[in-house]
Order: structure tokens, then sequence, then C-alpha cells
């Protein structure tokens, strides 16, 4: 056994574990923290077939924004755990079926292709990232900025739903406040001294 | 060496990059001991103080000090706390603030791994530092920790788009990631350096720099006055001593990049004799130490950022700074003047 094989392996049973350990685990933040091992070891077994670029924006975007968000959101919600696990036989027959299917149409999927072309015979100065680009703004220029639009209209919709103005909302405009002037907030009176001829009388 | 090469023999492979991980990680730990150091002195006589001057000759053997300070206390465990992930933050904390020096360049040849997209992999490593803060503030069991975790998390995700906006413009004028390519791309004198092409994206950086590293004016997840030390209060001994090495180490690496991507790295700001003959090294360094010095002079400078003062700088001007100036770039480079920005 090579040394990458060895790689794959102990991150394909670290990736199994933790996958498993999000469905099972009791608390949501350790499952959220799973989850994040997940997508951490998955960049790797990415990494070990030569897509960095790919490994990488998986670890920046789903570990380092994503997954942040979720875990300030599952943070902040108290969930009763015995509550959600109620159903659990009752629905274990059609997730099972769910997930047969997944695996038989990923396996259909990859079969197609060959499951042995796997990056091990790339010329010297081969870059994934490079090949990645190239075929995404060539070939698949249509699909790559239709998703990017549907992307935008579902950001455009989601913010659009949360975005409601209260009559009753206090905030500040930078811009007035900046331009505030000293005539704006300061009026000077010119007026004679009253207490002159007391002070006189002090003394 | 090639005696040495020998004895290990297959391993020598594994030896040699531990001694080069070595060589890196021990002089960084020592640059933070005397960053505190550093930053003691001088907002002390920012503020017309001494600072520290009791241990050893002016005080020079403060840090340690500090340091073996904090190794005698004790880790109190709050009741009610986590164990495992309260003893595990420090660790999320600290782990990224050093794994992202394997792909650092000190000189073009001084680097651990030169890998082609270096820049995307600080990016991505970085990111992962808000773990620690997080899982800090959760596992706490703590409403000021817990808040401060809060704040800390929505503040570094905003900031972080801005940096990489601010990063995009520098692959795009350097035309790589690879961080040694980008300080080669800005040879030939301090104008060449892409502070001055990309100023407004540099001084986005720099800002979001402060804020990524939680430091004054935008340190609202310890703010002293209002949540006690936010997300490490429950924190002790060499516990919280993590934490404070993993944001000083955060600091020093923000401004290497900082050096690296807009001042020019190990070139020398004019290209003739006098200037040529220090070492590649000692630029670099010195950048470093302008750059951190900048860091503390904001931190004695500038009061503290209310919360959604914060908020409104990252979202509403520097994302759209960054973005303008990228069309900005990407309009002039289609033109003959598209030299102004390589």
């Amino acid at each position: 056994m090579s040394f990458v094989t060895l790689v794959f392996y102990a991150f394909s049973a670290i990736l199994l574990a933790s996958a498993v350990g999000v469905v099972t685990a009791r608390n949501t933040v350790h499952a959220v923290l799973l989850l994040v091992l997940a997508f951490v070891t998955a960049a790797g077994i990415w990494l070990l077939l030569e897509a960095e670029f790919l490994a990488i924006t998986l670890v920046l975007v789903y570990v380092g924004a994503v997954t942040v968000l979720f875990l300030f959101v599952v943070m902040t919600i108290d969930i009763n755990i015995e509550k959600l696990r109620a159903g659990f036989w009752n629905y274990l027959p059609l997730s099972l079926g769910v997930g047969v299917l997944m695996a038989v149409e990923m396996v259909l999927a990859l079969k197609s292709r060959g499951f042995d072309a796997i990056a091990s015979s790339h010329p010297a100065g081969y870059s994934n990232t490079k090949e990645l680009g190239r075929l995404l703004y060539t070939d698949y220029v249509y699909p790559f900025e239709i998703a990017a639009v549907i992307l935008l209209v579902a950001m455009i919709a989601a913010i659009a739903i949360t975005m409601r103005k209260r009559k009753t909302t206090k905030y500040q405009n930078p811009a007035q406040q900046v331009s505030v002037r000293r005539e704006d907030r300061v009026r000077l009176i010119s007026m004679p001294s009253e207490r002159r001829g007391a002070a006189e009388g002090d003394e | 060496m090639i005696e040495i090469q020998g004895f290990f023999g297959p391993l020598w492979l594994l030896v040699w990059t531990l001694a080069k991980i070595v060589a890196i990680i021990v002089p960084l730990l020592l640059g933070v001991a005397y960053l505190t150091y550093a930053e003691r002195k001088v907002i002390g006589y920012m503020q017309l103080r001494i600072g520290p001057n009791r241990v050893g000759f002016k005080g020079l053997i403060q840090p340690l000090a500090d340091g073996l300070k904090l190794m005698m206390k004790e880790i109190i465990v709050p009741s009610g706390a986590n164990k495992f992930l309260f003893l595990l933050a420090p660790v999320l904390s600290m782990a990224p603030a050093l794994l992202a020096w394997a792909v650092v360049p000190f000189t073009p040849q001084m680097v651990l791994a030169n890998i082609d997209a270096s820049l995307l992999f600080i990016m991505a490593v970085t990111s992962m530092g808000v773990y620690g803060v997080i899982v800090a503030g959760w596992a706490s069991n703590s409403k000021y920790a817990f808040l401060g975790a809060m704040r800390s998390a929505a503040q570094i995700v905003s900031y972080e788009i801005a940096m990489g906006f601010a990063l995009v413009g520098v692959l795009m004028a350097a035309q790589s990631l690879n961080l040694v390519d980008i300080v080669n791309a800005q040879q030939g004198g301090f104008w060449h350096w892409y502070w001055l092409p990309l100023l407004p994206l540099f001084l986005v950086y720099l800002i979001s720099g402060v804020a990524e590293t939680n430091r004054a004016p935008f340190d609202v997840d310890e703010g002293e006055s209002e949540i006690v030390a936010g997300f490490h209060v429950e924190y002790s001994g060499m516990a919280f001593a993590v934490f404070f090495l993993a944001e000083y180490a955060n600091m020093i690496l923000v401004a290497t990049l900082t050096a690296l991507m807009f001042l020019g790295g190990w070139e020398p700001p004019v290209a003739v004799a006098p200037f040529t003959w220090v070492p590649p090294l000692f630029w670099l360094l010195g950048k470093i130490a302008f750059v951190l010095f900048l860091f503390l002079w904001f931190r004695a400078t500038f009061p503290r950022y209310r919360y959604d003062q914060i908020m409104r700088l990252g979202w509403k001007v520097f994302i759209p700074v960054t973005l303008v100036w990228l069309m900005v770039m990407g309009a002039v480079m289609q033109t003959p003047y598209g030299y102004l920005f390589h």
C-alpha cells in the first residue's frame, strides 16, 4: 500500500465516522462541529486528487463561512433532542430508501466515466485550477452563468423577505452626522455681562 | 549535509521538514512574546508612561516572566461548561494561526511549501480561526463569553468578504495566487509596490486586518467596558495564554501578508547600491515591524467602534469600495493604460 492510499483510507475513515457522528450526536453544537470535521477531511481527499482549488474553496466557503453561520444559529436555539428523535424508527425505511437511491445514482454516474480514471497520469505543469477555469469559462459558460444568476436571485429574494422596516426603528444617518456644522448645534448670543454691578458689590 | 542526510535515510524528508517548521515556529513565538512587550512599551510612551521596566534591562525579560506566571496558574473549568470543547477552543484558535505560516515566503527561496494557490490557502486557513472564538464562547456557559463569541463571529465573517475582494485585486494585478510570484511582480522600487495602484484595496485590507484579528478599535468581542473580556472571560492560565498567543500570531501574519502583497515583500524601496546591500529577509522583517507598529498605534489612538458602526463600515463602505475598484481595474486593464496595474 502506497503512502497516498494510506492517507486516503485514513481520511475516508475519519470522514465516514464524523458524518455518522453528525447524524447521531445528541448535542447539536457537537453535530455542527463534526460537520466541520467532515468538510475538512473531504477537502483532504480532494487534495489527494490534485484538485487543490476545489479543496481550498470547500474549506473557505463551507467551513469558513456557511457553517459558522450555521453554528451561530444552532447555538442560540434550544432544541429538545428527545422530541426530534421520537419518529426515528418510523422514518427509517424512507430515509434508508432515499440513501440507497442516492448511493446507486452516484455509483452509476461515476461508473459511466470509468472509476479508475483518476488523477495519476497528468503531465508535469498540469494545473487543476487552470483547467477548471478554462472549462467553466468556455465549454460550460452558460450553465455556469445561469447558476450564478439563480444564486443571485435567491440571495436577493432572501434579503427581500427578511427586510422589513419598522416605523419604530431608530437609526442614524452618518452622512447627516458628518455634515453637521457648528451653526446647527450652537447659537452664540451677544449680550452685555449682567453681573458687573453685583460683582463689585460682593467685594 | 550529505552525511547527515545519509544517516536518516528515507526519513530525511520528514526530519528536514520538521527542522524547517521549528525554524519558523520558534522565531514566530519569540516574536509574539516580544510583540506584547513592544505593545506595552509603545503604548506606554504614547500615553506618557514608561511601560514595563522592572524585569531585566529595560524590562526586556518581562514577556518571559509573564509566560512563567501564566504557566503556574490553575486552569479553572467553569461549572456547567462543556469540558472537552472548553479545552479544545484554544487549540482551534491557535492551530490555524500557525498553519498559515506553512506557505508564507520569507525570501524567494525561504518558504516551507511553495504551492500555486498559497494566497487561497491562507484565506481558507485563517477563516477557520473563528471557530476557536465561537466554541470558547459557547463552551464557557457564560453570558458574557457568549455575547463576545456572537459579536466576533459576525464581525469576522463580514470583514472576510472585504478582505477577500482586496486579495482578488492583488491577484488580478499579479496574475498569480502564489505569494512568491506576487512579490516578484512588484519589483522595481516602491512606486511599483501594490500599495500605490491598489491604494483603496490596501487601505481596506489593512483596516479589515485589524478587524479580523479583533484588535482595537474593532475589539468589540472582548470590549472590557461592556462584556468584561468577551469570549475568553472564563479562561485562565495557559488556556488563556494560548488565545493570547493566537491573537498576536494572527497579527504578525496579517502584517506579513500586508508587507508581501502591498509593500513589496523583500524588495528594497529603491534598487540601488546602499539598499541592495541589505539582505532581502531584513527588508521583509522591517516592513512587518512597520505594519505591526501601525497596529499598536491604532490601539493607542482610536476609541472603540460601536457595534452597528463596525457592521456599517464592513458592509456599506468596504465592500462597495473594493467592488468599484475591481471594476475600475478590470476596465483599465483592457485599455493601453493597463500597465498601471501591473
